[in-house]
């Protein structure tokens, strides 16, 4: 026969969130100390995919490596690759062409309306609401499709090259991203007025998991999070890289530090990002998508090279320490969502647990990128 | 005498292949419903429609093995899926789907129905504690929570029809309405109340159906992105199954029950041709509404929930009540 369970008024229990949990997104594991149903203390677990990807950086040649990047937040692909590349690039002195630069710049902002797209539905799916999740995905099937005609892959991409690309974008691919902008546009008409003006929606998010400046200073967040917080810091506009200065963009920056505010960036980036992919096709200009001439084998000179590039998670930092051989010696990657999320521990403390959730859900975590 | 007994048994036969009929048709519904919302086709490879997916779906539930997790109480396990089927189906013996369609008739229909509604928590408490798991018991907590706070305005709202109509026999309710639309009991323009209050009642009436049978917006104790699958989360096979069909059973009887206090029963708007399709018809409008809600809102907190219930419900429908008394003795 069982014992019943007593519990004392101010006893607490533990309760595992995860590994396998519907609203961690993946591997996470989140121990709750739960007083009730509210959070007394809360430890993240990572680890559960941890694939190495840095030590295979020290392993593996330069080319050889591009591949992991995008295995690593495998819905914004594009963004990590392009660090990796302009890093290499900087690092060896190759000269990228201008058309090259273009089309890496529509590609990454357009698998970061792709990324956001995902994330905004399956931020609502933690609220409870599953229909607008349906419909991100539908959009985001437009976007798959221009790039999958590309790059030939429709989530992890090899598509950018040390100097270049792979393949040359075609005319059926500018004419669907002009087709796409304007349609993106009436989606987000519509998912504001299904979503963001829904009465339970805001009441679940508005004042809720409050970040102050410092707090988001203090763990190193970047991206919506930090944004959403009052920080106008954003990679593109702060350190400006590849072709990013051309661009008429404004960064979303919102004051009121709660959920709702990091919702709101994430959807403001999403018509930002389409007005840079609107401008690339505009200036696109022609020419080859390689370099005329680039090593046969790359081999940085000896030193110590950063490249930071804003990634739809934030800010993603890589750092490459070359000995002069065809391998790294170092490789240190510095995925957003790591800083990001290490927030939750502190400030998910006196929550009840469906705010927590909701809020771990405006942090945009993609565990593999966490645990690389 | 023997005869009246043979009648009953038929009537409750059917009410019992009523309930389970439309369980697992609703079932259907709603995922035809919802992939029409989402743009997508929904289930449509089993026959014409997909309508042969509900009886699959119970063929492969009833395939399964029921697991019992270990440090379970078993006999409560066992007990809490068929206490969340019972009662449904017990509920259905009283609900008179015209003049004649009535299993057994009663003139305390109204408190039966509610004394059986009542029992459906029960199940969620017992599932939840004999599961020996931190989800189920968290979500058993704040389903008796919520159903306990919501039966109160419930309650009070469906004293006031009866109060209105006078009697708490179903069919007698239904009688009183049954002229035109506007003696229906949510426009009572015409009728012996003209109480201007009542379609706020319907609309706190039906917000409570809504948060007794645990669906969305309200559905907390089986809020998928927080507690798993609540309270049912350590079920499988046919008690997954049961507890499933009890809840859209209750759908059914929640919409009975509003289209009886009401929407005028079997009556028609026009006062013409009255008979069960009118009752049908209401009834599976009101069910497409609820399949509609579901699929559209995100799920609220269990402390908006509960402020909603105690600070704005419960307030208003007594204040409801009040008024009709007064009404009442005035004409």
């Amino acid at each position: 026969m069982n014992s019943p369970i007593l519990l004392q008024p101010d006893e607490t229990f533990i309760l595992n969130v995860g590994p396998q949990h519907p609203a961690t997104h993946g591997v996470l594991r989140v121990k709750m100390e739960m007083h009730g149903e509210y959070i007394v203390n809360a430890e993240t677990v990572i680890g559960y995919i941890h694939r190495m990807h840095e030590k295979m950086g020290e392993l593996k040649t330069y080319p050889q490596f591009l591949m992991n990047l995008s295995r690593m937040d495998y819905l914004g692909a594009l963004g990590y690759s392009h660090g990796h590349v302009l890093l290499v690039e900087k690092a060896s002195g190759i000269v990228v062409p201008e058309r090259a630069e273009y089309i890496r710049a529509i590609m990454v902002e357009l698998n970061r309306i792709a990324s956001h797209l995902f994330w905004f539905g399956a931020f609502v799916m933690d609220l409870g609401g599953f229909s607008p999740l349906m419909y991100a995905l539908q959009d985001r099937e437009h976007i798959l499709d221009m790039l999958e005609a590309v790059t030939g892959s429709r989530l992890t991409y090899c598509y950018f090259r040390f100097g270049g690309l792979y393949n040359d974008v075609d005319d059926d691919f500018i004419a669907a991203a002009r087709r796409f902008i304007p349609r993106m546009r009436k989606s987000m008409k519509k998912y504001h007025r299904l979503v963001t003006g829904n009465i339970i929606f805001r009441k679940r998010l508005e004042g809720i998991a409050p970040l102050s400046k410092e707090m988001c200073r203090k763990y190193g967040a970047s991206s919506a999070v930090a944004r959403g917080s009052g920080i106008n810091f954003d990679v593109r506009k702060n350190e400006p890289y590849s072709v990013y200065p051309e661009f008429d963009f404004d960064v979303p920056v919102y004051h009121e530090c709660d959920s709702l505010a990091r919702y709101m960036v994430r959807m403001d980036e999403i018509e930002q990002s389409l007005r840079i992919v609107e401008q690339g096709l505009d200036k696109l200009p022609g020419g080859p998508i390689m370099p005329d001439k680039k090593p046969k084998l790359i081999k940085p000179p000896a030193g110590d090279y950063y490249q930071a590039v804003e990634t739809a998670r934030g800010s993603f930092g890589i750092r490459l320490v070359s000995d002069g051989g065809k391998n790294p010696y170092r490789l240190k990657l510095r995925s957003p969502t790591y800083s990001n999320m290490h927030l939750f521990d502190e400030a998910c403390r006196g929550m009840m647990i469906m705010d927590a959730l909701a809020f771990m859900g405006s942090l945009d975590l993609v565990i593999p990128e966490i645990d690389r | 005498m023997r005869l009246t007994l043979l009648n009953v048994i038929i009537a409750v036969v059917l009410a019992i292949a009523f309930a389970a009929v439309n369980a697992a048709y609703l079932v259907w519904a709603e995922r035809r419903g919802a992939a029409r919302i989402q743009r997508r086709p929904g289930p449509n490879i089993n026959g014409p429609f997909g309508l042969l997916q509900p009886p699959l779906d119970g063929i492969k539930l009833m395939a399964k093995q029921l697991t019992i997790p270990g440090g379970a109480d078993r006999i409560m396990f066992i007990i809490a899926p068929v206490l969340a089927m019972f009662p449904a189906i017990m509920s259905f013996v009283t609900i008179p789907f015209s003049d004649s369609i009535v299993a057994k008739n009663m003139n305390v229909g109204v408190l039966m129905i509610f004394a059986f509604a009542s029992m459906g928590s029960m199940s969620l408490l017992i599932a939840g504690w004999s599961s020996r798991n931190k989800y189920s018991m968290m979500s058993s907590v704040r389903a008796v929570s919520q159903a306990v706070a919501y039966e109160i305005p419930m309650l009070i709202t469906a004293i006031t029809v009866v109060m209105i109509a006078g009697s708490a026999d179903l069919t007698e309710i239904v009688h009183q309405q049954s002229k035109s639309i506007l003696h229906w009991n949510i426009f009572p323009l015409l009728g012996n109340s003209h109480n201007i209050l009542m379609p706020f009642s319907f609309l706190i009436f039906f917000m409570c159906t809504l948060a007794e049978t645990n669906r969305a917006p309200f559905d907390l104790g089986e809020a998928e992105s927080e507690l798993v699958a609540g309270f049912h989360t350590e079920y499988g096979s046919m008690g997954f199954g049961l507890f499933f069909m009890g809840e859209y059973a209750n759908i059914v009887i929640g919409s009975c029950m509003t289209t009886i206090l009401f929407l005028g029963g079997w009556g028609c708007p026009f006062g013409l041709f009255p008979g069960v399709w009118w009752f049908i018809l209401k009834l599976y409008l009101l069910i497409a509404t609820f399949i509609w809600i579901r699929w559209t809102f995100p799920r609220t907190t269990i402390y908006g929930l509960l402020n909603l219930c105690w600070k704005i419900l419960i307030p208003l429908s007594l204040f409801n009540l009040l008024f009709t008394a007064g009404l009442l003795k005035v004409f």
